[in-house]
């Protein structure tokens, strides 16, 4: 009897994990925040490690799991689902993940909801521009951004930062109080993206420097640095990129950092 | 104290919630807030919000921005029709993936159209360079075709048979540039066929009275030559063309 349960445990452990699917690339802010979270929660998934550097979100192949063509993706059995904030939502409800993530409590969970939709447009777009200005588009067009426009794209991600501190995170040790939740999550992976530019954000910053000491003490030490490990080496990996490699980025470059 | 909401119909989450609270009955102080006027960089609305955007929603002591929250923290709380945020796993993730993909998408592009067709000529005097504008409805276009042929693709409404939050917010968006004189819908008999649809659903008049302010933008240049330009416009479009 004990043979046979043991045997379904292992049966379902193993279904679970090969019915759910993550597509994820951690240069990639919203693949770590995903990433994060599910290794966190102990959620058995199917590492399916993608290169959007390499165009596979180009694919025919991927175009099958997500139309939208971008990162990350989870295909859970017949389930396709893309954007990193629905995944997040989606299993912190279906795994019944702790209540602080996603606290059920109405107004903590609409300051959750206020960050993860005012990040979009904030953090997020300022944070990517550095790695683009600094790092990618140099190497994909062999140009140098002028310096005003960069000038112009810190002083955004200040502001946003500046923001950031006085609005959503005061003098509270996480951004809904005293837990940590996916608004912190979603906030410490897009924050870290400039730092992989070799942008010290934390710099004359330090309730921010303590926050990201917090919350990386939160998920656990280990498991940030391995979620981060590609993007702190993006100095160097981007060194050994090939330019000609990085051709389908050049219409993009073009129509949105450069025009 | 009643619930006071901090709108300006010009602004397309202002209409998502405007119209959410309308067709849901909930009671709402609507409280004006003028951004032809730069008002939201003003002290008194500074009170309100650091974010100095709108909407807004106060309840009682607690404060809430962004239109995406302040929807679902309504439907929560007013417990809305399922049909609005379903309940169901998937359905729901799949209001919350247009919610999210919509940011950077139907909204940057339509606000961009939006800006250059409606504001920029206002303010300036002259239009935007036939290839800036060009490469914006270019865009627009490409978020409209994403539109179709990823979230809406044959179905009624964006996830079923059923209206939801996902659909309102698509339609708020899309209309911005509507109001400037840019058709959106024509060619498009799929897209114009789910605007009926779903102007049918909030219901035409309430439709209509949320849609007023944006479909007379015309008289944008009118307003400014009499309330003065503010500051922030100037900012903005210097930003916006270096």
């Amino acid at each position: 009897m004990v043979r046979t349960c043991e045997a379904q445990t292992r049966l379902s452990k193993l279904f679970q994990k090969m019915s759910l699917e993550m597509y994820l690339d951690l240069f990639s802010q919203p693949c770590r925040s995903v990433y994060i979270f599910a290794k966190k929660n102990d959620i058995q998934f199917d590492y399916k490690k993608i290169s959007l550097f390499e165009g596979y979100q180009y694919s025919e192949e991927y175009g099958k799991i997500n139309l939208l063509r971008k990162a990350p993706a989870i295909k859970d059995g017949d389930f396709c689902l893309a954007e990193s904030v629905a995944i997040m939502l989606y299993l912190a409800e279906k795994f019944h993940t702790p209540d602080h993530w996603y606290p059920a409590d109405l107004q903590k969970r609409a300051r959750v909801n206020e960050y993860l939709s005012w990040q979009h447009s904030a953090i997020r777009i300022h944070g990517s521009k550095m790695l683009w200005f600094k790092l990618l588009i140099p190497k994909a067009l062999g140009v140098e951004i002028p310096k005003e426009k960069i000038d112009n794209a810190v002083e955004d991600l200040n502001a946003s930062l500046n923001l950031f501190e006085e609005k959503f995170l005061q003098d509270r040790p996480f951004i809904v109080g005293d837990q940590i939740s996916l608004a912190d999550l979603v906030a410490i992976v897009e924050i870290m993206q400039p730092v992989g530019a070799g942008m010290d954000v934390f710099e004359n910053r330090p309730n921010l420097k303590a926050w990201k000491d917090r919350v990386r003490a939160e998920i656990g030490v280990e498991l940030f640095d391995e979620a981060h490990q590609a993007i702190l080496c993006a100095q160097e990996s981007v060194k050994t990129m090939d330019p000609k490699r990085m051709e389908h980025f050049k219409p993009i470059i073009l129509r949105y950092f450069l025009s | 104290m009643p619930l006071e909401l901090y709108l300006d119909l010009h602004s397309q989450p202002c209409r998502s919630v405007f119209l959410f609270a309308q067709i849901n009955k909930i009671p709402f102080e609507f409280k004006a807030v003028d951004l032809s006027a730069g008002e939201q960089y003003g002290e008194e609305f500074g009170k309100v919000t650091i974010i100095r955007k709108v909407p807004v929603l106060k309840d009682g002591d607690f404060i809430l921005t962004e239109s995406i929250a302040i929807l679902q923290y309504l439907a929560a709380k007013h417990r809305t029709p399922d049909h609005w945020y379903p309940a169901d796993l998937q359905k729901r993730a799949r209001v919350d993936e247009f919610l999210s993909w919509q940011h950077t998408n139907i909204r940057t592009h339509g606000s961009k159209v939006f800006w250059f067709r409606g504001v920029v000529p206002a303010v300036t005097g002259a239009p935007v360079s036939k290839e800036k504008m060009d490469a914006a409805v270019e865009d627009l276009n490409a978020s409209l075709k994403t539109f179709e042929d990823k979230f809406l693709q044959s179905r009624p409404f964006i996830i079923g048979d059923k209206i939801s939050l996902a659909d309102l917010v698509a339609i708020v968006e899309i209309m911005q540039p509507v109001g400037t004189g840019l058709d959106v819908f024509q060619g498009r008999p799929v897209l114009s066929a789910w605007r009926d649809r779903v102007k049918k659903e909030l219901g035409v008049e309430v439709f209509d009275e949320a849609h007023k302010v944006i479909m007379n933008v015309d008289t944008l240049p009118q307003t400014f030559e009499k309330k003065g330009l503010p500051e922030f416009l100037k900012l903005k479009l210097q930003k916006m063309f270096n």
